[in-house]
């Protein structure tokens, strides 16, 4: 049963992951990534991880996601007004991609001793465990990932503001 | 297994059943409540007192003739309503709507799930809800409805975000996730086991919440994207019939999940007070507390369309204003306040 749902699940997810670089419409694109997510959710679930699921399908699927909707809209993308790259970006993207891909093999397959110490059924995704651990073994990263967003966020803010900030003054010129 | 699956299926059947029926009368007591406020009767024409209202518009909802603009995409136009109705009534799993019943020495609990993750799960199907306005708008291919699907969900993701600030203040009091769990130490009793509704402890959280429910309803004063005076019909400009039946059905399942939810999270849910010192048997109480439980969902369903003709609409600024610059920075000090006497009072 579990394992049925594990492929399922699988299948849904890169059936889906494919079709966001296959179709056309970016909107289509948008929908088949949250299609994806909810698939990735299923499978947090399924390694009793319930509190990642639901943290996942809020921030990832309810909340990114939208804005990217939000944004592919406003820009009204279609196929004629799409800027077209030249092949150098597009096989430098692909090598720079590549590289990702080799890394990240990497790194897996370093962590295979992580993976199979956590999932032997143990509940290490609910709540309570991963505020424990959150919270006494892995501090310090963790405050260190939260003043990086505050970063970011920050960053944005000082983005946005800057155009308000230098209206006035190129205004009080005439 | 079989027994379990029948009663799941049992409870889900009358809790699909309770909450379509209260959402169809919902619209009825809307038309009421306003014609009570405005002085006049109301709808009185289809049976006694027009409590047939809801059937007729039902109906007439079925028989209108159903359009989908040619410019549109018809996947995602058919799509939207869909998702808006399916969320709408996702949230109702987690909510207790009563204590056990013992049936035969069997304890059956009359909740549907009770997930350790409780609240995160309605908070999930509130932000995935978005969609259904978000793509129905786009997919009409209307400039009025795009509007009023970016303003629905610039709205949701902002007052999101006020509302769950407010929820981790009472998590941190209660301790808990689960919808089931805070119920329980909500218990009214005597001596004791007398324990307070979560509103004594946390009325500030309270207000906010209820605040971001009428706004995630897309409830006056926060109808804006559906504005009439500025969008013609917001995200449901262009859909007919039964479509937009569901979308305006959703608003009222809304209202009637978030009333429970409020209920449930600050007004005690299924307790009442000396629930436990009347001398009565456990599946008596059980009953009364789930007539309790609903006397609190109506007073609320109230509560929403009593505010629909008390306070205007805002202005976008305003709403905007409301939600990052009022509302985020007093749910943040609420849950430092609630820390900081946990810790003085707790040790």
């Amino acid at each position: 049963m579990t394992l049925n749902l594990f492929y399922f699940l699988s299948f849904v997810a890169i059936f889906s992951a494919l079709l966001v670089v296959f179709s056309r419409n970016p909107v289509y694109s948008v929908l088949y990534l949250i299609i994806t997510f909810f698939a990735i959710a299923g499978h947090y679930i399924l390694l009793n991880a319930q509190f990642l699921a639901a943290v996942h399908v809020i921030v990832y699927a309810g909340a990114i996601m939208v804005l990217f909707l939000y944004v592919i809209m406003l820009l009204n993308l279609n196929t004629e007004t799409e800027p077209h790259k030249s092949s150098v970006l597009k096989i430098a993207a692909t090598i720079c991609a590549g590289l990702l891909m080799i890394v990240l093999v990497g790194s897996f397959k370093g962590a295979d001793v992580l993976v199979q110490r956590s999932v032997e059924g143990a509940p290490v995704g609910l709540v309570k465990n991963l505020g424990i651990v959150l919270f006494k073994d892995f501090l310090f990263p963790f405050e260190m990932a939260s003043v990086l967003l505050l970063a970011a966020m920050v960053g944005a803010v000082m983005l946005g503001k800057s155009e308000a900030r230098t209206e006035p003054t190129n205004s009080k010129v005439p | 297994m079989i027994s379990f699956l029948l009663y799941k299926g049992i409870v889900i059947g009358v809790i699909f059943t309770i909450t379509l029926l209260i959402a169809a009368y919902s619209t009825y007591a809307e038309r009421k409540v306003a014609a009570f406020m405005q002085d006049r009767i109301g709808p009185d024409r289809a049976g006694p007192f027009g409590i047939l209202q809801p059937l007729a518009d039902g109906l007439k909802f079925i028989m209108k003739e159903e359009i989908i603009p040619n410019v549109s995409n018809k996947l995602l136009f058919i799509l939207g309503p869909c998702i808006g109705m399916l969320t709408a009534l996702m949230a109702g799993v987690i909510i207790p709507w009563g204590n056990t019943l013992i049936v035969n020495g069997n304890e059956y609990s009359l909740q549907i799930a009770d997930l350790n993750i409780g609240i995160l799960y309605v908070f999930g199907v509130v932000s995935i809800g978005v969609y259904g306005i978000m793509i129905g708008g786009w997919a009409s291919n209307n400039k009025f409805s795009l509007l009023g699907a970016i303003r629905a969900s610039a709205q949701m993701i902002s007052y999101e975000i006020a509302m769950g600030l407010s929820i981790i203040a009472l998590i941190i009091m209660t301790g808990t996730l689960s919808l089931g769990e805070i119920d329980v130490l909500q218990a009214g009793g005597a001596g004791n086991d007398w324990n307070f509704w979560n509103v004594v402890y946390q009325p500030l959280g309270f207000v906010i919440f209820l605040i971001c429910a009428f706004a995630e309803c897309n409830r006056t004063p926060f109808d804006l994207p559906e504005c009439e005076t500025e969008l013609v019909g917001g995200y449901h400009t262009e859909y007919s019939s039964m479509k937009l039946g569901f979308y305006l059905f959703a608003e009222y399942i809304n209202m009637f999940i978030s009333s429970a939810v409020i209920s449930t999270l600050y007004f005690g849910g299924y307790n009442f007070p000396f629930m436990n010192n009347l001398g009565l048997d456990h599946n008596t109480i059980t009953v009364l507390g789930t007539i309790a439980l609903f006397a609190k969902i109506f007073f609320f369903i109230f509560f929403f369309m009593w505010i629909r003709w008390t306070v205007p609409r805002f202005r976008y600024d305003q709403l905007m204003n409301l939600g990052w610059k009022m509302l985020i920075p007093l749910a943040v000090a609420n849950i430092f306040v609630t820390g900081l006497v946990l810790i003085l009072t707790r040790g």
